[in-house]
């Protein structure tokens, strides 16, 4: 199969004030690949999704999704994007004065012309999926802080969006939960062929669903590891890659 | 027959096979853009046709999402309405993956709709009831709470927190100071204006005055300062303790071995009372002003003359009353305000709740006890 990059990302530089937290990061993600950014805290990893969905405009470079630059993109070209793309926020960003169920309708509801009861239908589908079947009627601050996550992305799955962008999807949640999650990943990519892009650093989780990771990291600015995990995990000789491969602490952290 | 609009559409041929069957071939994509269409062109057509048997070839389908199975779904629970059979045929690995996900073969009933119940009036009677009680219980609590560490402060005076209540005085009292001039000078020009046209009848002029300087210092004054410090403050208290409450800022606060109520209310709670009732002074004064804007303007009294004629009327105790009820009203609206920031629930639709009903408690709770006053002063006074 002959892949098309999907998201194509060419020389961004992000900047906030004064401070350049990315400088000249180039790459690019293949249609129905589960791609993952990670590196350690405070390197621009969270920068990078705000910048991928359009929430931030570059201070420079440009950001293709699907073939549209959503740095260049007018309001309705922004919005027409936005349908194709879904996302799964840190902690669910649920709307908390509605149900979850309706949390799920309301993009259904919003971009289709089905029928309420084929709506609902659909939104208990959903719900299924993400093993959430009997906690339609609960509301967001009910719920636990797992359940909310896994609600979130019955949310940004609504509409079956071509890309889905996850911010940290396992934080927080227990090692079964956390697994589930995985699994629910790599399902909907095979079934669906659904693009994942993934900002984690949650080692057993990039091992299990990442298909190609990029690294980030502070002191560079910009990408220093590109590949499959397990592959770099191997053959790294880059120390900082191979410290978070490995689990290894900074040289100047505590003694063992 | 055939259908096909737009690029990114789908399609359908049939056929008859030979024992009365139908047979369907869809081609182009089931999701959630063409769901809708699908079901409103297939379904019609499957009633009406009444096959004894659906067939369903996704030979020619390019990609098969959740709103292709709920259209799959349909049509089999409209050919099995109808005593039918179902089946599909020519189905790819990527299909058999979502239909398995979706547990499509187990799906036979029609997917029960989650409706949402509505408890018949017993439940929700008993349910308000409990909520008012609880929210009373809550109440009580907090009060005694608010006493005892007001009491605490007053013996330990080091305790209080000197800088949040500065910084509190600042925003409840020297910030609301332009709004409260403001509208009190305007509330003394109407109230010198309406009531001249009434007095001029009589030559009264000059008690216009009396009138200003006695509405405004024993009731109007305090009343006003209280209204715009409820808005203003009472809703802010509720809103930024409620913000705490739902970011768990106030476990925080709480497992850090800190008292949130000494904490986050007392300094609003002393800072109100500190400078509502210096408020309600320079409300009297702009009223006072207004009032001689009028008279010295409208009525041809001098100013020497509108003066004298206000502090003739006017007793320390008027000015004191109003600054005492203004005290009280202070602590109730800081009060209210901080209990229904503590009481809020749920995410950013409850801290709105709190604001909203912390403005109209104490807006409630402002009238009752002015009335309480007027009754006391009458009877007593």
């Amino acid at each position: 199969m002959d892949r098309q990059p999907i998201i194509q990302v060419r020389d961004l530089i992000a900047r906030y004030e004064e401070e350049t937290i990315l400088e000249g990061v180039s790459f690019d993600v293949f249609e129905g690949e589960i791609f993952i950014i990670l590196g350690g805290s405070g390197c621009g990893k969270s920068t990078l999704l705000k910048h991928l969905i359009g929430l931030i405009r570059p201070y420079s470079g440009r950001i293709l999704i699907d073939g549209e630059d959503i740095s260049a993109a007018d309001s309705r070209g922004y919005q027409k994007l936005l349908r194709r793309i879904g996302i799964l926020y840190q902690s669910g960003a649920l709307f908390g004065s509605m149900t979850v169920a309706e949390n799920v309708a309301l993009p259904i509801m919003e971009y289709t012309d089905l029928s309420s009861d084929l709506v609902s239908a659909l939104v208990r589908m959903k719900l299924n999926l993400v093993q959430l079947e009997g906690y339609e009627d609960y509301l967001p601050s009910e719920i636990s802080g797992g359940m909310k996550k896994r609600a979130g992305l019955a949310r940004a799955m609504a509409l079956n969006p071509k890309i889905l962008f996850f911010d940290e999807p396992s934080a927080g949640l227990d090692p079964v939960t956390s697994a589930g999650l995985d699994r629910l990943i790599l399902h909907l990519n095979k079934s669906l062929g659904t693009t994942m892009v993934i900002v984690t650093h949650e080692l057993q989780s990039i091992l299990t669903v990442g298909q190609r990771v990029i690294m980030l990291d502070k002191g560079t600015k910009g990408i220093i590891a590109e590949g499959n995990p397990s592959h770099l995990r191997e053959t790294s000789r880059n120390p900082l890659v191979w410290r978070f491969f490995n689990r290894r602490p900074e040289e100047s952290a505590i003694p063992a | 027959m055939h259908s096909a609009k737009g690029q990114e559409s789908w399609g359908y041929e049939s056929s008859d096979d030979s024992k009365g069957g139908w047979i369907l071939h869809l081609t182009g994509r089931m999701d959630a853009a063409n769901a809708a269409s699908m079901l409103r062109n297939l379904g019609p057509l499957l009633q009406s046709k009444a096959p004894n048997s659906l067939t369903v070839d996704l030979a020619e389908v390019t990609y098969v999402d959740d709103f292709g199975v709920l259209v799959l779904i349909q049509l089999r629970h409209m050919i099995t309405a109808q005593s039918g059979s179902f089946s599909l045929i020519h189905v790819t690995d990527g299909v058999r993956e979502i239909l398995s996900l979706l547990h499509f073969d187990d799906l036979t009933e029609k997917i029960p709709l989650a409706g949402k119940q509505v408890p018949n009036i017993f439940i929700r009677l008993g349910d308000a009831t409990l909520g008012h009680i609880n929210d009373f219980r809550y109440l009580t609590s907090f009060t005694g709470s608010v006493f005892l560490a007001l009491l605490y402060v007053c013996r330990h005076p080091r305790s209080l927190r000197s800088e949040d209540t500065v910084l509190a005085m600042q925003k409840t009292g020297v910030d609301a100071l332009p709004i409260v001039g403001l509208i009190s000078f305007l509330l003394g020009l109407i109230i010198a204006f309406m009531s001249s046209v009434q007095l001029r009848q009589f030559g009264a002029d000059i008690y216009v005055a009396s009138l200003v300087g006695l509405a405004m210092t024993r009731e109007l004054g305090p009343i006003m300062t209280a209204i715009i410090v409820a808005g203003r403050s009472g809703s802010a208290f509720a809103a930024e303790i409620g913000t705490m409450r739902i970011s768990e800022e106030i476990d925080a606060l709480f497992t850090m071995g800190f008292d949130p109520t000494r904490f986050l209310a007392i300094p609003k709670i002393v800072a109100s009372i500190v400078v509502v009732p210096l408020l309600t002074l320079f409300s009297d004064f702009f009223a006072i002003l207004g009032g001689l804007v009028v008279g010295v303007l409208m009525l041809d009294l001098t100013a020497n003359a509108y003066m004298a004629q206000t502090f003739l009327t006017l007793t320390p105790f008027d000015v004191f009353l109003g600054v005492m009820k203004s005290g009280v009203f202070a602590f109730l609206i800081s009060w209210i305000g901080c209990f229904r920031g503590f009481r809020v629930r749920g995410g950013a639709a409850g801290v709105g709740e709190a604001t909203t009903s912390a403005v109209v408690s104490s807006i409630f709770l402002i009238s009752l006890t002015d009335s309480v006053f007027s009754v006391i002063l009458r009877y007593w006074g």
